[in-house]
This record gives structure tokens, C-alpha cells and sequence, in this order.
């Protein structure tokens, strides 16, 4: 009987937190939308890393432990992951111009679960990351790096999905903390290289020393980008499952970790 | 009728700061209370808490009925809340900034579409309708504001200083707006100002605090009866202000 009221009123709170995230999405997109020049960039800006980076490092596989000749092929999911990535990274700032005009307020006074402000942006940010994924692995595919098969790039935009999702959620949390545009601006631009070169990104690990390789090994972009690139290349085992389990865990610890945030940020209201 | 209102002893500390010390109110259902005060006094932060949007530190009470500690949520659907920033959208339209508040109350498809448009009718912006609210000025844009905060029919509606940094017609506009709409969708509203004007204009109740306590309340006319010094002259709105709330500045603005 318990079990059963329990149960049911989950499901409704499931419903409602759907109905309100696909509410919020639809808000998201139009605003995207009108805002001028911004689909083109987000774009065209992977494409330009993945482009200029394959050009500039194309003998690098000859260094060995590539697991390919084409630097491209080794590439593609690289760019895919961190260009999703950055795009998490950055969404901070979204999240402060909704607090500076008072639109976060106005919807915390609404029934509407107080969650779903966190999780529909997290949503909204992952399926660009994934469309970014999937402009990259397009371009690759046009300049002949050809994906291992179709699940396979499934994986690679699932695990630029999570990539961007996770670092999204930790961009949010910080913005409700700390409230300052400057200070999610400051974060972005620092985030990207470090993140990028102390990973699997653009490099095999094998060519890394060693301190370098047990930060990358701690480095979440570098589980996706494995995940991605095992996949691309079609060397993936049952690594990838694990890869995309942590990156979930991931994503679910830095979802808690806003919600924290939105409850210190409603209390010093 | 009872009140929709009834709150006792709030605080709020930030830290070591004490924004709202001892705030104790009451709003008969039908009514329009304006909170009164200098900056910093307290005003808004009291409206943070009895809209839910944050936790007092100490205190309790009810609005519309239900528990202001337990029960946000069926208060939530039960106030409308128009905060100093409103946060209107602004690169959404007057009518998807209606629609998306709609949606947050869980008011969708056709109910949604004919409230939109009987709001919009109301705060005379069917014109300006399809434009985004940034090309709005500050007088439509604080309408909007106001149509959004009664999207779902609320009993109690909170205004944040909804007149700040219109002009001088803008102003008196929206009072005799809202006045109207009090009545038409039988509202109470919780109001602050530091306009005594604004005050005198829409107050059936006035509450002055200061320094995040009461110092005085009452209806207007009972609060200017008992600051004059002369039965025969009652003194003005400025002057209980002054007694209370320690010498007007900003408030006097013409």
C-alpha cells in the first residue's frame, strides 16, 4: 500500500519534472535561436580545431601507439569530446544572466520543481554537445576518417553528451555560488587547454611523461575521449562500458553538487 | 474573510547580518497592503520569504492558508510574485514570456493560449504582443511583469517595488491599471514603495519598517490621524513617514 502510494507519487514527480524540463527547453531554444551568429559558431568552431590540428600534427602517429596512420581518424573523437566539453564549460555564464535578471527567481516561485532549472540546462547543453559531436564526425568522415560502424559513433556523441553534461552541471554550481560573470568567464577560458593537453585529446597517451600520463588517467575528457576513440578506431572492448559508467557517475555526483548549490543560493537570498 | 496573510515575528540573518529583525504582518483577503521604508530596511527581503523564494531564519505563519515553513508548493500556486528584476525574457515575445510562465503553473495548449490573450487584453499590450519584450519600454515591460505574475490566478500577488524607474506617467498609469485589476480578478496584493504617493494612492493598509522591524501600521487615515499634532489638520502621508522612518529623502521625488 506504501510502496504503491510511493510509487505513484514518484511517477507524478517524474511527470511533472519532464513536463517542466521540456517547458524550459523550449524557452532555451527559442532564445538560442534569435541570438545572432551563435549556431554558425558553434559549429564551425570545432571544425576549425579539428581541421587546423590535423594539419599541423599529421606526422604524429609515426611516433607509434596511435593505433592508426591517420591522424584525422585518431583526431575526430578528440575534437568531438572536447569541443562538448568546452561548451559545458562555458554554460555558467547562461546561468548568471538568468540570476541577474531575475528570471531564476521568478521561476523558483513557480511550482514548477526547482530542479528542473538545473537539469533542463544540463539537457540543453548536452544535446549541443552531441550536435557539435556530430558536426566533427561528419567533416572527418568528408576528409576520409571513416567511423568503425554506426554504434560507434552513437558512442562517441553519447560520450560527448556526458562530457558536456557533467562539466555543464559543475559550471552551473559554481555560477549559484559565486554569482559573478567574471569569475564563469575566467572559468571557461582556463578550463579549455589544460583539460585538453593533459588528456588523450590530441595525443596517444604512450607519448606522454609519465606525470603527464596519471593526470590524464584522473582526467575525466580523457575517459571520453577513449570511449570515442576505441569506438572510432574499433578497437573498443568492454573498457568503453566502464568509460561511459564513470562518466555518468560523473554527471549524477555534479548534478547533486547543483542542486547543493541552488539551495545555498536560495538560502543567502 | 479571513487572511491571506498572517505572518509572525519573521527573521532573516545573512551571516551576522539581521536584514529583517521582527516582522510580524496581516492582509485581509480583498486588500492592498503597501510595505513602506527606506532602503535597506527590510521591504524586500520580507517579500522573499512570504513568496517562498527563500527561508526565513525564524518565525512562522501562513499565507494563503497554508504553512509558509512546510507548504511552499501549494503556495506557490497559490501567490504570484513580481520581483524588483522581474527577470522578463528578454529575447523572448510578450506572449511566449506569458506562455513559458503558463507552462511553470502547468496552464497548457488552448487554456493557456485564450489566458494569454485575455491577459494581454488586460494590461493593454495585445498591440505589442508578438515583439520581443526588449523592445518594450520600461512601462510595457513592467505590465508584462505584472500580467505574468497573475498568469495563474492567483489569490495574492507580491510586488517589488513595481513602479521604480518609470516615469512620471508610466506611474500613475499603472496604479489606476492595478487597482483595477485588484478588483477585477479579485486579488489581494502585497505591495513595497518608497513612493508615499504610491502608498496613499493603492494602500488600504500601510506597514512601515525599519531596520527590519515594524515601527508602525495602520490604515493610512489612522496613521496620519495619529501623528497630527492638531485635530483639525490631519497630518500628511510624508510627515508619519518622517516621525517613523526618520527624514524622507529619496521618497519626496516629485
Amino acid at each position: 500500500m506504501i510502496i504503491a502510494i510511493i510509487t505513484r507519487t514518484s511517477i507524478a514527480a517524474v511527470g511533472d519534472q519532464f513536463t517542466a524540463t521540456t517547458t524550459m527547453l523550449g524557452r532555451g531554444y527559442r532564445m538560442l535561436r534569435r541570438q545572432p551568429l551563435l549556431f554558425p559558431i558553434m559549429l564551425v568552431q570545432p571544425m576549425v580545431w579539428l581541421l587546423l590540428y590535423s594539419q599541423l600534427f599529421n606526422r604524429l602517429p609515426r611516433l607509434g601507439g596511435f593505433g592508426t596512420d591517420s591522424y584525422l581518424q585518431f583526431l575526430a573523437p578528440g575534437i568531438a569530446v572536447i569541443s562538448a566539453f568546452s561548451h559545458g564549460a562555458w554554460e555558467g555564464p547562461g546561468m548568471i544572466a538568468d540570476i541577474e535578471r531575475g528570471a531564476l527567481d521568478r521561476f523558483l516561485t513557480t511550482p514548477m520543481p526547482p530542479s528542473t532549472l538545473v537539469v533542463s540546462r544540463t539537457v540543453q547543453a548536452a544535446i549541443i554537445g552531441s550536435l557539435q559531436a556530430a558536426a566533427v564526425v561528419a567533416v572527418a568522415y568528408a576528409f576520409g576518417a571513416r567511423p568503425n560502424d554506426l554504434i560507434s559513433v552513437l558512442v562517441i556523441l553519447v560520450s560527448a553528451a556526458l562530457i558536456c553534461a557533467g562539466f555543464a552541471a559543475f559550471s552551473y554550481a559554481l555560477a549559484l555560488l559565486f554569482r559573478r560573470q567574471e569569475t564563469m568567464i575566467a572559468v571557461g577560458q582556463f578550463a579549455v587547454l589544460p583539460f585538453m593537453f593533459l588528456s588523450a585529446t590530441l595525443t596517444s597517451v604512450a607519448q606522454m611523461p609519465p606525470w603527464m600520463q596519471e593526470v590524464s588517467a584522473l582526467n575525466p575528457v580523457s575517459w571520453a575521449v577513449d570511449a570515442a576513440r576505441t569506438s572510432m578506431l574499433g578497437t573498443a572492448g568492454s573498457r568503453v562500458l566502464v568509460d561511459l559508467a564513470v562518466l555518468v557517475l560523473l554527471v549524477a555526483a555534479m548534478q547533486v553538487f547543483a542542486r547543493f548549490a541552488l539551495g545555498r543560493y536560495r538560502r543567502a537570498l | 474573510m479571513g487572511n491571506v496573510i498572517e505572518v509572525r515575528h519573521l527573521v532573516k540573518r545573512y551571516g551576522d547580518v539581521e536584514a529583517v529583525a521582527d516582522v510580524s504582518l496581516a492582509l485581509p483577503e480583498g486588500d492592498v497592503l503597501c510595505l513602506l521604508g527606506p532602503n535597506g530596511a527590510g521591504k524586500s527581503t520580507t517579500v522573499r520569504i512570504l513568496s517562498t523564494l527563500t527561508r526565513a531564519s525564524a518565525g512562522s505563519g501562513q499565507i494563503a492558508g497554508y504553512d509558509l515553513n512546510r507548504q511552499t508548493r501549494q503556495i506557490r500556486q497559490s501567490i504570484g510574485y513580481v520581483a524588483q528584476e522581474a527577470g522578463t525574457d528578454a529575447y523572448l515575445t510578450g506572449r511566449e514570456n506569458l506562455l513559458v510562465q503558463a507552462a511553470a503553473h502547468r496552464i497548457r495548449g488552448r487554456a493557456a493560449q485564450d489566458r494569454v490573450a485575455e491577459l494581454l487584453e488586460l494590461v493593454q499590450l495585445e498591440y505589442a504582443a508578438d515583439r520581443l519584450a526588449r523592445t518594450y519600454s520600461g512601462g510595457m515591460r513592467r505590465r508584462l511583469e505584472i500580467a505574468m505574475g497573475i498568469v495563474h490566478r492567483p489569490r495574492l500577488l507580491f510586488l517589488d517595488e513595481p513602479t521604480t524607474g518609470l516615469d512620471p506617467q508610466a506611474r500613475t498609469a499603472l496604479w489606476s491599471g492595478l487597482a483595477g485589476i485588484a478588483a477585477e480578478q479579485q486579488l489581494s496584493i502585497l505591495l513595497t514603495t518608497h513612493y508615499l504617493e504610491e502608498a496613499d494612492q493603492l494602500a488600504d493598509r500601510i506597514v512601515i519598517i525599519n531596520g527590519g522591524r515594524v515601527v508602525a501600521e495602520g490604515t493610512p487615515a489612522e496613521l496620519k490621524a495619529r501623528v497630527a499634532t492638531d485635530s483639525d489638520h490631519p497630518a500628511g502621508l510624508d510627515e508619519v513617514y518622517q516621525r517613523y522612518a526618520g527624514p524622507v529623502e529619496e521618497v519626496l521625488a516629485p
